[in-house]
């Protein structure tokens, strides 16, 4: 801060010193945040990139992230988006509290997140007996990252789906139901079309969260190749043995990572979910 | 027929109004905002529910309130066209129209959408989004999809005042031509009494949650039946006391000073009403009329032209507006601070117990 302080002064004559200190504090965020994520890919030759990811559990890793991941926000959507639209609609004694509830994974530590799966549905936590007798078992399994995934993503969606359901006008929902439309119908037909960017925008932010997941998945489902070692896993293990390879894991999740961003932005801004582009 | 009797809070005032509208009839609702009036168009929906009441509409029984049926919107079959007309954003004109057309193929709906919406005049703009539409495109818009589904009623909340004037007066010349068309009952919500006389066979003026008068509009206008339907039909009201004069005449002294006699009956406090278009302007001093004429001097605060017609806004012990013609204007010379005489008939003075 002292450094940005000392410099501004000699930009004061081209236009004042505190545009100029903002302009500062921007470039410094940039090249802080980015610095990183380009030397991923300086870092080493893109041919040794290539050549440690045909190692089998750099790939198993990747899959398994894509595919739990894909899974966790699907549960997610489906579970999220009426249980975001109920909070959205409606007025209940004790609503602040149950949206208070929903943000807490927000602040929770990943670990103490981890510790709180396994004491709820470990083979000995509260409902452990109960998914022992129905024969589920979700600790060291690749449900158990499903469900750990599930868990700390789903509160960015949902509070971006409920804002997305708030800012839609009541009078479309009511004149909905005039039209002869049931709530059911309602939901599908306006509330949802007039949600998608929030909606995508919620989507995009848990799949990235859950992409980068790392300290509840290795506490509650541990980090076994091929079945519960997602990619961040992956990466930590390789770190001390192979630098190269955890660069290399580490490079393709930030594409992956990018990749959905940028799709998810893109869809919903072109309005390609049929929806309100106003 | 609908018959509707409803009593609810709503925030501060209690609302407990009871009407009746035959087939083919269009009651307004008339009253200024926080009087209700939405309220009570959102009960007759099924969008709220009031604590107690019972609707009833073409021979269905909608609502009997707090026991009893409480039949939910969509199995109401009453068109709403809301205030600002809540077109779907994310659908065409057409697609709009369709919302409410079922258990029929896409290309049946588009058909039967397009005749509504050419019924209105708004064939041309079937496939865009509303977004694109101008303020009157919009209303002819819902007005077809109100109406797609047949309903058995239909409910306008301020059908004319989300357009801009010019477009409200076309608006409101083509929507009194459908409505004396229509064969189902209609109610609508208005905050201007022009509105609610120029649309509605019938106006309910509503004052904090109840119907204080009930007629035609040219009988509350010739008769309001208190002082504040005289001043929501866009009378003067002046109060005063009033006790038996000469002639026959009612002498009203009026608060503030000045006195003015009525051929209406009174005793005690009282508002008198005049309209705008009955005030006459003579210059200071005149007086060559009779008993039966009231004067009034007064200091021209404003001067609006209206085309033709011109608007004075007049200083006097209670504000008053005369409503004359371009020529008196100019005959008088009037300007911002010109004094004048305010004269009108004693046969024009309405009295409505204060």
């Amino acid at each position: 801060m002292s450094a940005a302080a000392l410099r501004a002064p000699a930009l004061s004559r081209v236009r004042g010193w505190f545009p100029a200190l903002l302009v500062l504090a921007l470039a410094v965020a940039l090249v802080f945040l980015f610095l990183p994520v380009v030397a991923i890919f300086t870092h080493t030759s893109p041919g040794k990139l290539i050549s440690s990811l045909g190692d089998g559990s750099a790939t198993d890793a990747l899959r398994l992230s894509i595919e739990t991941t894909a899974i966790a926000i699907a549960i997610i959507v489906v579970v999220g988006t009426p249980a975001a639209y109920f909070l959205a609609t409606r007025d209940f004694p004790g609503k602040s509290l149950v949206v208070t509830l929903i943000e807490l994974p927000l602040v929770l530590p990943p670990a103490v997140a981890g510790i709180g799966l396994l004491a709820a549905l470990g083979p000995k936590g509260i409902l452990g007996p109960a998914l022992d007798h129905a024969g589920i078992t979700l600790v060291l399994q690749t449900a158990g990252v499903v469900v750990a995934l599930t868990f700390v993503a789903s509160p960015f969606y949902l509070r971006q789906a409920q804002a997305a359901f708030i800012s839609i006008d009541r009078s479309l929902f009511e004149a909905s139901r005039t039209l002869g439309a049931s709530e059911a119908r309602t939901f599908l037909r306006i509330a949802i079309p007039g949600a998608v960017p929030g909606l995508a925008a919620g989507l995009a932010l848990a799949w990235g969260r859950a992409l980068g997941e790392f300290g509840a998945t290795l506490m509650f489902a541990g980090s076994f190749r091929g079945i519960t070692q997602t990619a961040p896993l992956a990466i930590y293990e390789r770190f001390a043995t192979d630098f190269d390879g955890a660069l290399a894991l580490s490079a393709v999740l930030v594409a992956v990572s990018a990749a959905i961003l940028l799709t998810v932005k893109a869809l919903a801004g072109s309005g390609a979910f049929g929806g309100a582009a106003r | 027929m609908l018959r509707a009797d409803l009593k609810a809070r709503v925030g501060t005032i209690e609302l407990d109004v009871a009407f009746q509208v035959p087939d083919g009839e269009c009651l307004a609702l008339a009253g200024p905002s926080g009087a209700g009036k939405t309220t009570i168009l959102r009960m007759l929906a099924g969008l709220a529910e009031p604590a107690s009441g019972r609707v009833e509409c073409g021979g269905e029984l909608w609502l009997d309130a707090p026991r009893g049926a409480h039949v939910p919107p969509e199995q109401r079959r009453c068109g709403l066209v809301f205030q600002h007309y809540a077109l779907f954003p994310h659908l065409s004109a057409w697609q709009n129209v369709a919302y409410g057309l079922r258990d029929t193929s896409r290309t049946d709906r588009r058909r039967r959408a397009l005749e509504l919406l050419d019924r209105f005049g708004a064939h041309h703009v079937a496939d865009s989004r509303p977004g694109t539409l101008s303020g009157g495109e919009r209303q002819r818009v819902a007005l077809a999809r109100a109406l797609a589904s047949d309903p058995k009623l239909l409910l306008l909340d301020e059908p004319l005042a989300a357009l801009d004037p010019r477009t409200g007066a076309r608006a409101a010349r083509e929507l009194g031509a459908f409505l004396s068309q229509a064969d189902i009952p209609t109610v609508l919500v208005t905050h201007d009494f022009g509105q609610a006389a120029l649309l509605g066979d019938r106006v309910a003026v509503i004052d904090s949650g109840k119907i204080v008068q009930q007629g035609a509009a040219a009988e509350l206008a010739a008769a309001p039946a208190s002082g504040f339907v005289a001043d929501f039909t866009g009378a003067n009201v002046l109060s005063g006391i009033a006790r038996a004069g000469d002639a026959g005449l009612t002498h009203i002294d009026l608060d503030g000073g000045g006195a003015v006699v009525s051929a209406e009956p009174a005793e005690g406090p009282v508002s008198v009403s005049v309209y705008p278009w009955e005030v006459e302007l003579e210059p200071p001093g005149t007086n060559h009329a009779g008993s039966a004429q009231n004067r009034i001097d007064a200091t021209v605060t404003t001067v609006t032209v209206l085309g033709a017609r011109v608007r004075v806004g007049l200083s006097a012990p209670q504000p008053l507006t005369a409503e004359i013609t371009d020529a008196s204007l100019e005959r008088l010379g009037l300007k911002s601070g010109s004094r004048v005489m305010a004269t009108w008939k004693a046969a024009a003075t309405r009295l409505a117990p204060g």
